[in-house]
């Protein structure tokens, strides 16, 4: 499994090479609320209005936000900035090249991000979990920003308005005889739109927008695999049956 | 050529049918010999379910693979879109994309356990020859077919997995450079090199991959199968000609293999609807970012089933190289002082052995990993020549015989973990003993399967009735 740690800060790494050997701290855990339209829905609002001005998802169509129970005129009147096609997907007037100029990089598409990011440390959504909330002030880079999770980042802090600044609080902390610094806490220098709690709600509903975005058929994969594990299961025992009736001659 | 055969006119309508297409096509024939009258020992364990099932895998990825064909482009730049495109919009797309790269690793699950149990009951063995002789080169192609089909989906991992590969063949002195653009039609990989992979991917290899699969069930049907025990069941046969320990293939086996299936089908299935990426193993998560030429991953493993060859590949180091030229000399003093050969002969040895050593020394460790990557699968194609026990079967064999077996069966699966990790010292000295054991394994069994006390082989098959 170490092999996808170091894959996933490979991937981590190739926008800006320079922290290819910079670790991040641990991942947090994603909440699962695949099955919660209302937080699917509030993710997508969040996706549409933050995320989706630099970052594209190229494969995925707007009208396919009917499965999460939004109506085509609810996509159309509040979700479609990009284009007023409602079967089109959501890609974004923003180029290569000035996302090179203006970030350093070409932000990636975010379609399948979710799954891309897995890795040994957890999956993808837990990772862009961690990541939108380990954000903090940096006046040291260019963007004024840099991140825990991914050290050196070329993304500002998109959300601040709704998180406000945070400094990260460090600790020593005793391991196998070396000192290491460990995250303690977070200290607020200014504040938000939202509190720290409403925040890291709203960051799980947008992951896990993210993470159904990835793959929309995963829900009904899993309920078609339940129906055919039964099926299997119960022809099993009659392929069982069958065979133990024709084998009883054989002595 | 066989007597036309007239039947009486009032027969009933199904058999007049059946005697016409059998005056022109032997229709009843093919059935009696291949199933209802296809004679195999009642013996049969568990490791015998894997043949019918890779046969199984072989139509689900042919039918689903032709199903994916429609929607494929095979094009570097629409290629990754047109997945995405299966996955998401092709009604049920996402089902037949995953079974066939679930059916990609479960190929190699189902041919690994095969090939194994070929392995320790001795099936390769006379008069077997040419049924492991045509399942090796199944595969042969089989990696072939599981290698290009890898670069399709054109996301990171196919990119780099590709470039690295067609690389290795340009290791090879003088040709290699050539070998390797004739091979990607580019200076790197590329838009001509994801269209011949594609072409070669559903037509070319899965063509040879079928001619061959039939050369095997037909050897396979002209000897008869072997059995755990090792014992020919045609020794043994009552009046009518039929073996003693034989049954008819259909019912006995289609019926128990319908078990088999189902319990397959019940695992490949579970993975399918609950776990398609399954850890990283089935879907590398790098392979949902699209290909980059520009952004080379720090890590480029292969897929799973391609790790115990890469990690002997990866075991190559300039280093080793002393070991095998110490090997070749070791090899070629036992047979100069040692082996019963004439004069000319043990000169025709020590020869090769300066030369073997003279190449060794001359060329780059890189091109010895290629070749033992290559000689790690073609020692196989031998495999009938170099096992030279009493006894076919492992469960006749002494004790000691049967740990050199499991540690070769531990060995392969650490040479597949060391093969996904990154290069580490600790991960190099345990490759390169790990090949060492590979390779020993084979080229020193004609040695040591002959030591050793066998065990009383039976006359007739150990069966108890279920």
């Amino acid at each position: 499994m170490k092999k996808f740690l170091i894959a996933v800060s490979v991937v981590l790494g190739m926008a800006l090479p320079a922290f290819a050997s910079t670790d991040s701290i641990p991942w947090d855990k994603a909440p699962n609320k695949l099955n919660d339209l209302s937080a699917l829905q509030n993710g997508a609002k969040i996706f549409v209005n933050y995320c989706l001005n630099c970052h594209a998802a190229a494969y995925m169509r707007f009208n396919r936000l009917k499965d999460i129970g939004l109506t085509e005129k609810q996509i159309k009147d509040n979700l479609l900035f990009t284009t007023d096609k409602v079967g089109d997907t959501m890609k974004i007037s923003m180029d290569a090249k000035q996302g090179k100029d203006w970030f350093g990089g070409n932000p990636p598409d975010l379609t399948l991000i979710a799954r891309s990011r897995s890795g040994s440390g957890g999956t993808g959504a837990d990772y862009i979990y961690t990541y939108l909330r380990t954000y903090y002030r940096d006046d040291s880079k260019a963007t004024g920003w840099n991140n825990l999770a991914y050290p050196n980042v070329g993304m500002p802090h998109v959300l601040w308005e709704l998180q406000g600044q945070r400094r990260p609080v460090f600790e020593d902390v005793e391991q196998h005889g070396h000192t290491t610094q460990a995250l303690k806490g977070w200290e607020q220098v200014s504040p938000g739109k939202m509190t720290p709690r409403e925040y890291d709600e709203a960051m799980g509903d947008l992951v896990n927008y993210l993470q159904w975005m990835a793959e929309p058929n995963q829900n009904s994969r899993v309920q078609i695999g339940v129906w055919v594990m039964l099926f299997l299961l119960i022809f099993m025992v009659i392929a069982w049956r069958l065979n133990a009736s024709y084998w009883k001659d054989i002595r | 050529m066989a007597e036309f055969k007239e039947i009486a006119a009032d027969a009933p309508m199904s058999e007049k049918a059946l005697t016409w297409i059998d005056n022109r096509f032997p229709l009843s024939k093919l059935y009696k010999e291949h199933l209802s009258e296809y004679y195999a020992p009642k013996n049969f364990n568990f490791f015998y379910f894997f043949g019918a099932l890779s046969l199984l895998v072989l139509v689900i990825q042919i039918v689903t693979g032709i199903f994916l064909t429609m929607h494929y482009k095979p094009d570097a730049a629409l290629a990754f879109a047109s997945v995405e495109y299966i996955m998401r919009d092709v009604p049920y797309g996402w089902l037949i994309r995953y079974m066939h790269s679930t059916g990609a690793s479960a190929f190699f699950v189902v041919v690994y356990l095969h090939m194994f149990r070929g392995l320790i009951y001795g099936s390769f063995r006379k008069p077997r020859e040419l049924v492991w002789l045509f399942g090796c080169a199944i595969f042969l192609a089989l990696m072939g077919e599981a290698f290009m089909g890898y670069l399709l989906p054109w996301g990171q991992m196919s990119y780099w997995g590709a470039q690295v590969i067609v690389n290795l063949f340009s290791a090879i002195p003088l040709i290699g450079p050539d070998l390797a653009l004739l091979i990607r039609g580019d200076y790197v990989v590329g838009d001509a090199t994801l269209n011949r992979f594609f072409a070669f991917h559903v037509i070319a290899v899965p063509l040879v991959l079928l001619g061959l699969v039939v050369a095997h069930i037909i050897a396979l049907h002209e000897v008869g199968s072997n059995n755990p025990d090792g014992v020919e069941i045609k020794a043994h046969k009552d009046e009518q000609g039929r073996p003693l320990d034989g049954i008819p293939f259909h019912p006995y086996y289609t019926v128990h293999d319908i078990v088999g299936v189902t319990g397959f089908l019940l695992v490949f299935c579970a993975i399918v609807f609950f776990a398609p990426e399954l850890g990283g193993y089935f879907l590398e998560y790098n392979n949902f970012i699209p290909a980059d030429p520009l952004k080379t991953p720090a890590h480029i493993a292969p897929v799973w089933y391609f790790t115990p060859y890469y990690s002997m590949l990866r075991a190559i180091t300039p280093e080793m190289m002393y070991a095998l030229i110490f090997c070749v000399l070791a090899a070629a003093y036992l047979g100069a002082t040692r082996a019963n050969i004439s004069n000319t002969l043990k000169a025709v040895v020590i020869g090769s052995a300066v030369v073997g050593v003279a190449l060794l020394w001359a060329i780059e460790a890189k091109f010895w990993g290629v070749v033992v990557m290559g000689g790690a699968v073609v020692i196989l194609f031998f495999l009938p020549w170099l096992d030279r026990c009493e006894v076919k079967s492992i469960r006749f064999r002494p004790d000691w015989h049967v740990y050199l077996y499991a540690i070769f069966v531990v060995n392969f699966f650490i040479l597949g973990y060391l093969g996904i990790q990154p290069p580490s010292a600790v991960g190099e000295r345990l490759s390169q003993l790990g090949t060492f054991y590979y390779f020993g394994f084979f080229l020193l069994m004609p040695w040591w399967s002959t030591l050793g006390q066998t065990k009383p082989v039976p006359d007739r098959v150990n069966f108890v009735a279920h």
